[in-house]
This record gives C-alpha cells, sequence and structure tokens, in this order.
C-alpha cells in the first residue's frame, strides 16, 4: 500500500508548477469579464477544475439562470464521476469514509492519473499529500493571474486572455490527431457550437445549454460509433 | 453583480463538482461496466473543451483578427505535441505581434 504522505507531496509538486501556468491564465480570464479577485481565487479553491471554472465564468458573466449552472457543472464536471469510480476501487480498505469526504475534493485529472500509476493500493496520507500542492498552485496562481489581470495594461491582458484557450487546444489537439474517434467528438462539438453561436435562432440558447447540447451529442456519438475497451 | 449572487453561483459550482467526485467514492463498490456510458465520459472532457474553445477563442481578444492568429498558431503547436505552456505562450505572442501590426496599420 502507497501511504507515504512525503511520497505523495514529492509525486504532487510538477503538478502544482503545472497548475500555476493554467490557474493564472485562468485568473487574468476572471478578471478580464469582471470578477473580484477573492471571487475568482475562491472559486479556484473551492472547485479545483479547469474546464468546469471557464465554464462557470462564462455564466457569471452571462447572469445564467441558477438552474443552468447547476446543470451544466453537471455535464462539464462528469467525468470526475468516472475516476472516482475507478479511484474508490484504488484506495486501500484502511481509508475510512471520513477520508474519502478529504479525498473526493482532490481529484483532478492530474491528480487521479498519478495517482492511479502507483502500486497497489493507496491510503489516506499519500493522497492527502499529493493534494496539497496542486491545491496551493491552483489557488494561488489564481489570486496572482486575477491581481494581474487588474494592473496589467490592455494589451498585455488582450494577450493573455488567448492563454487558456490555448492550453485547452494542447489538451485536444494531440489526441484528435492521434484518434480518429476523438478527431470525430472534437469536430463535431465544433460544429454545434459554431451551430448554436452564429445562427439566427439558435443562438438565443443560453451558453450554459449550448456547451451542454454540443458536448452530450459529441461524446454520445463518439460512444456509439467508438466505444472504448476498458485499459485494465 | 451583487456579492450574494456572486457567492450563490461559486456554492452551485463548488457543490456541484464535489458531489460528483464524492457519490462514486462513497456509494460505489464495483467498475461501472456499461460501455456505453464508460466511452461517453471519456470522451466528454474533449467535447467540452472543443465546444468551449470554438468559437469562443475568437473573441477572447481585443480583435478578432489577433484571435485567428492566436488560434492558428496554437493549433500548430499544439498539433505538433508542444507541451501546453509552449502553445499558451506562442499563442499569446501571436496576439500580442498582430494587434501591434494592426495598430501601426
Amino acid at each position: 500500500m502507497q501511504n507515504s504522505f512525503k511520497k505523495g507531496i514529492k509525486d504532487g509538486i510538477p503538478i502544482g508548477l503545472g497548475y500555476l501556468s493554467v490557474s493564472f491564465a485562468f485568473g487574468i480570464s476572471a478578471t478580464a469579464l469582471g470578477l473580484p479577485v477573492w471571487g475568482s481565487a475562491l472559486m479556484s479553491l473551492t472547485n479545483l477544475t479547469s474546464a468546469g471554472q471557464v465554464a462557470g465564468l462564462t455564466l457569471i458573466a452571462a447572469c445564467a439562470a441558477f438552474v443552468e449552472m447547476v446543470l451544466t457543472q453537471l455535464v462539464i464536471n462528469s467525468r470526475y464521476f468516472l475516476m472516482s469510480v475507478s479511484l474508490s476501487q484504488k484506495l486501500h480498505s484502511s481509508v475510512t469514509p471520513l477520508q474519502k469526504l478529504g479525498i473526493a475534493f482532490g481529484i483532478t485529472d492530474e491528480i487521479f492519473a498519478v495517482s492511479m500509476m502507483q502500486k497497489g493500493s493507496l491510503g489516506a496520507k499519500y493522497f492527502y499529500g499529493l493534494m496539497l500542492t496542486p491545491i496551493i498552485g491552483w489557488t494561488s496562481g489564481t489570486f496572482l493571474g486575477a491581481a494581474a489581470g487588474e494592473i496589467l495594461p490592455a494589451s498585455i491582458i488582450s494577450a493573455l486572455s488567448i492563454a487558456i484557450y490555448g492550453m485547452f487546444l494542447a489538451v485536444i489537439i494531440p489526441p484528435a490527431r492521434k484518434s480518429r474517434a476523438v478527431l470525430i467528438v472534437v469536430a463535431i462539438a465544433v460544429a454545434l457550437s459554431c451551430l448554436l453561436t452564429y445562427t439566427p435562432v439558435l443562438s438565443l440558447v443560453p451558453s450554459g445549454f449550448a456547451i451542454m447540447i454540443c458536448a452530450i451529442v459529441a461524446a454520445s456519438v463518439g460512444a456509439l460509433l467508438f466505444p472504448k475497451e476498458d485499459e485494465e | 453583480m451583487k456579492t450574494t449572487t456572486l457567492l450563490i453561483y461559486l456554492f452551485i459550482m463548488a457543490s456541484v463538482t464535489y458531489l460528483i467526485r464524492m457519490a462514486p467514492l462513497m456509494l460505489i463498490r464495483k467498475k461501472i461496466e456499461n460501455k456505453f456510458v464508460r466511452s461517453f465520459l471519456y470522451y466528454i472532457p474533449y467535447a467540452v473543451l472543443a465546444a468551449m474553445t470554438v468559437p469562443a477563442i475568437f473573441t477572447a481578444t481585443a480583435s478578432v483578427y489577433s484571435a485567428l492568429a492566436g488560434f492558428a498558431v496554437g493549433v500548430t503547436f499544439a498539433f505538433f505535441d508542444k507541451p501546453l505552456i509552449i502553445v499558451a505562450s506562442f499563442s499569446c505572442c501571436a496576439v500580442y505581434i498582430t494587434e501591434i501590426i494592426l495598430k501601426l496599420l
């Protein structure tokens, strides 16, 4: 069983460092959309997810209905459900329900990936160590980006505003290049997203629902045409 | 926006995200066997990021043209498997340079 707090910290440091730049980019975008610095930092501290937070920003800026926020967050973060299922099997039987409540908070893509790479089952102490620096990195990066967004000149802000989208591109394009299934899913999502943005009637669909529709349709087509084999 | 409204949004986001992560950990013992559900959840992140990026990226900067430049550069660098921060940095540079050029025209 892997239960060393120190090893957790060590494994988490690269993740935390990586989070600094992504969260900085997020902080810039958040301030650009009018969020107060404390709001962005609090959002990052309590959510720990780039995709969900960017979507949340869009909805907040549009003063979306609370129901729309709930549903959008459900769809966008649904993948954590699968990760949590996998993780539930990886945790050692000695992990208590109370510890699981704490562990659940730290289930992000990167933390999950690193934890699954460990041999044997995982203890709570290891996971807590693993979560720590990413949480610190993600929150402080956001704070720095949000604060910077208030003092940097407009030309720099404009350039930095594309950063978070650049990072999203870096996440989706390499797999799309390697897998036809991912490419098709991405293409469908993009096509639908453009359709819902630019077509006269359809553009009335609020952004949260639009993202949901595009994602659900694209992912469903992918799941139907290109079912994924279990990798274990 | 009123502070209370913002706090409600933040609370909603945090609760939903946390519940999704917490529920399986507390309730589920077995793996998800259903191939469709598994595949669906596998493709969702790519679908979501794609839907959120395009066409929003084109209005992310001060000018559509600089955004297009940033997009093109980003796609190119990502296509060649460059690291996250390289893709983002060069996209930002492309935007900055394009806007300077536009100002000079």
